[in-house]
């Protein structure tokens, strides 16, 4: 075996494909750890090798960024430097005298166990979309916007012939105009954002041209595919038997409240609805990692508050994968020269450095402007279905709130059960914590994703006093 | 702001046990106010799995008030029904070796003296009882008294039942006194609460509460990890663990031990637990812990290799140094009654000590010796 330090990469996005390529390149042997068949992540997600895509890159901006990255990542493992490991699903990083073990599970099945040893980690486990619930939300035929998109990209398929995309955030763009380019008629762009508030924060746009142009071509898309956009407008309802018929949209006044008067109801057999994205932070969690908000908190080299892991992309606060790159590869940098036992030296990735502060600078002025209309939850009655693993109605969370002295997220939860489903509150939390009228805390789940008792039972190395047992 | 409020008692703690003082005592007639620097249930009840058991009980004080607690919690079982998830499902205590068998049955017998039901089961019988136990074992004994409840939602429905004034997200910040000494309420960063009567609820929290008093009593934290699983069709029927469990709770040692308790729930996960560490109130991950929690479970229940664990909690067991809770009024100082310190047993244990709590406060002959549970039994000087 080789004597060189090893860093375990968890998640091959853009941020940790960033990590891995930046990393091996200054000699450090890299484990890439990946859900997935193929690298990409969620962005550069490709189509099935089966589907033979004539033209993939259609789907996708920033391709010849990808191509580098998927070269050299290519590249990297034909030398040996790095070991790509698809198809691994971890649950849990572990952190013994210094040292790292990933436990993974193997994919699609996720029963057999897979352990990586590492003397260091990066985590970019990403992000998930946030979806806020309103009356017929779970009816078939309304997925969420990424969801869209990642059919669009994954399968090449769509989902109906008509659709409606609503939410809000700079994903139903991309939404929008890819499912128009392939076919479908979008009837409506639903926005609950106001772009005036855009103009307010003009200093950070300013800053980003790039940005600016990205969002210019979308409109220019929109407008060729006839897509009609409705800002400061939300989805009331949808409505359908079996499936999605039709949505009800709204004006909303200055407040975030539906305007009376305004609704209109707009035919669909498609809704794609999306309210942002949250990161995933659960290793890190686990890890002890101290958390920033909602994501990780990292240093400006990209570490974490626990010695050996650093954390970079999504997990660290949503962004994009443009800022997922620049923080990958400062990660990666970073890792290898303390692995390699140099102090690192920000001059090195002083280019990434620059793109980062920017782009973080960007997303903090447009996260107020992208945020959900503030009165909500008003739209959700008792009867709808919040927390959908346990089949939690609103009406359920509100008794908590309002008769049995929940006023936080996890006393809601052990009242009514909401987010002790299959998914643990990613899905539901934003929402129970909405409807409670309390924050969003840290979910704490020591578990990524759900783990046999069979594997966890034999997880690392037993104690001897357990052995006794 | 600062209000004044005044009332017969006030319970810090707004726990299993906070709640079944407040239901008593506004049964016997007091007004009483339950204030807590969190929210229902926020502490340990949050984190605990809802066990009433006497099966894991030797004789002594604490089996004597598992009793009380078990027939309190039947009627309450009867009344809130449903909405606390009450079962009386009854425990299996299972030997995993002829030996083990031997010491099992022994020590049922001196239970059956104190009046417990425990009755012992053949190898044949057994696999009635939990058809998907491991093959090959030499035997248990069944106790029909064990029961399961679901602490949130029991504490939540008995605090709305007692009709006390809640007040959450208040800290208390100190405890109010006479001239002479005696408790005249409590001061919270919310306003002070006037009231003759103090009861300490605050579970692990207990000897800080208690300093606040000018008394020591000795509370001190002991985690524990609790395994949930996927939600899974009924195979596991009654409270199922290895008789190793008894001797685990009545150690000293400060070193992991585990012998999980395998139970399904009303609402379809199972529940393994819980591991037994002091490591004072460290919230951080323990995969040790919680692999010896899934080893020992998978060992009873075989099929459960398979199956998934869908989360991990833990929580801190307010431990005393002989393992029995502190009920009862302080000799130290007059108005303040402590009801905590119930280790891992807070939830079966609450019902009794509410009623000794509330029989206390209206002076009225207890159902048990309090003796046992004297608050200044360990000598503390007062701090």
């Amino acid at each position: 075996m080789t004597e060189r330090p090893h860093l375990a990469v968890i998640g091959a996005g853009p941020a940790g494909l960033a990590a891995t390529v930046a990393a091996a390149a200054r000699g450090v042997r890299v484990t890439l750890i990946d859900s997935a068949a193929e690298a990409g992540g969620q962005f550069y997600r490709q189509p099935a090798a089966a589907l033979r895509a004539r033209r993939p890159q259609a789907l996708h901006h920033q391709w010849r960024t990808w191509e580098r990255l998927r070269d050299a990542l290519a590249g990297q493992v034909e030398s040996g430097r790095v070991m790509h490991l698809t198809d691994h699903h971890a649950w849990l990083v572990e952190r013994q005298s210094g040292r790292f073990t990933v436990h993974a599970l193997l994919g699609p099945e996720q029963e057999e166990p897979a352990v990586v040893h590492a003397d260091a980690t990066v985590l970019a486990t990403g992000g998930y979309e946030k979806v806020l619930p309103f009356p017929g939300w779970t009816l078939p035929g309304v997925v969420t916007a990424g969801g869209a998109q990642a059919m669009l990209k994954g399968a090449l398929a769509v989902s109906g012939p008509t659709a409606v995309v609503a939410g809000t955030g700079p994903l139903l763009l991309p939404v929008a105009t890819g499912l128009a380019a392939a076919g479908v008629k979008v009837a409506a762009l639903v926005e609950s954002a106001d772009p005036r508030d855009f103009v307010r924060r003009t200093r950070a746009l300013a800053a980003q041209p790039g940005k600016v142009g990205e969002g210019a071509r979308y409109a220019a898309r929109l407008l060729r595919h006839r897509v009609r956009t409705l800002v400061r407008h939300t989805v009331v309802e949808a409505h359908g038997t079996g499936r999605i018929e039709a949505v009800t949209v709204a004006a909303l006044d200055g407040a975030g409240r539906v305007r009376p008067g305004t609704e209109r109801r707009i035919p669909c057999d498609t809704l794609a609805v999306g309210h942002g994205m949250l990161p995933h932070t659960d290793l890190a969690e686990t890890l002890g990692c101290r958390l920033d908000g909602p994501g990780v908190d990292v240093d400006g080299d990209q570490r974490t508050d626990v010695p050996g892991v650093w954390a970079a992309g999504e997990t660290t606060g949503i962004g994009g994968a443009a800022l997922a790159l620049a923080e990958g590869h400062i990660a990666g940098c970073s890792a290898a020269a303390r692995l390699n036992g140099a102090a690192p030296d920000p001059h090195a990735w002083a280019a990434a450095a620059k793109s980062r502060n920017g782009l973080r600078e960007f997303f903090a002025a447009l996260d107020p402007v992208y945020a959900p209309p503030a009165h909500w939850a008003e739209q959700v009655t008792d009867d709808t279905v919040v927390c959908r693993c346990e089949e939690v109605t609103g009406g359920a969370i509100r008794e908590a709130v309002a008769d049995l002295g929940a006023g936080d997220l996890r006393t809601v939860k052990l009242l009514t059960r909401a987010g002790m489903g299959w998914c643990q509150g990613r899905v539901c939390g934003p929402a129970v914590a909405g409807l409670a009228g309390c924050g969003e805390t840290p979910g704490r789940r020591p578990f990524a994703r759900p783990v046999p008792l069979g594997v966890l039972a034999r997880a690392g190395e037993p104690k001897p006093s357990d052995a006794a047992q | 702001m600062s209000k004044r409020l005044t009332c017969d008692v006030v319970v810090v703690g707004a726990g299993m046990a906070g709640a079944a003082c407040a239901l008593y005592a506004t049964r016997a007639g007091l007004d009483v106010t339950v204030v807590d620097r969190g929210p229902v249930a926020g502490g340990t009840t949050g984190a605990g799995e809802g066990n009433i058991l006497v099966s894991d009980k030797e004789p002594g004080p604490e089996l004597d008030l598992a009793l009380l607690s078990g027939r309190l919690w039947a009627e309450l079982g009867a009344e809130f029904g449903k909405s606390v998830e009450y079962e009386a499902k009854g425990g299996v205590v299972v030997a995993t070796s002829p030996s083990g068998l031997t010491a099992l049955e022994r020590f049922a017998d001196g239970q059956r003296a104190a009046g417990v039901t425990a009755q012992p089961v053949a190898p044949d019988a057994l696999y009635d009882l939990e058809p998907h136990l491991a093959p090959g074992l030499p035997g248990a004994v069944h106790y029909p008294q064990d029961s399961q409840v679901m602490p949130a939602l029991a504490a939540a429905h008995l605090l709305k039942a007692s009709g006390a004034r809640l007040r959450t997200g208040r800290t208390v910040t100190d405890i109010l006194r006479t001239p002479g000494g005696a408790v005249r309420g409590v001061r919270t960063d919310g306003g002070d609460l006037h009231a003759p009567a103090v009861v300490n609820a605050a579970g692990t929290w207990g000897a800080a509460l208690a300093a606040l008093a000018g008394v020591d009593l000795p509370v001190l934290p002991r985690r524990g990890f609790v395994l949930v699983t996927e939600p899974l069709p009924r195979m596991v029927h009654h409270k199922v663990y290895a008789a190793d469990y008894v001797a685990d709770v009545a150690s000293d040692s400060a070193a992991l031990q585990t012998s999980p308790v395998v139970e399904g729930t009303a609402a379809g996960p199972v529940l393994i637990g819980a591991s037994r560490e002091r490591v004072g109130f460290d919230r951080s991950f323990s995969l040790p812990a919680v692999r010896a929690l899934a080893a020992g479970a998978t060992r009873l229940f075989p099929f459960l290799e398979r199956v998934r664990a869908m989360r991990a909690y833990l929580g801190f067991r307010p431990y005393m140094p002989d393992h029995l809770p502190a009920i009862g009024p302080d000799p130290r100082v007059p108005g303040l009654h402590h009801a905590c310190g119930h280790e891992g047993a807070g939830i079966g244990l609450a019902t009794g000590t509410g009623q000794l709590i509330a029989q206390a406060l209206t002076e009225k002959a207890p159902d048990l010796d309090l003796t046992p549970f004297r608050p200044d039994r360990f000598g503390g000087q007062d701090v």
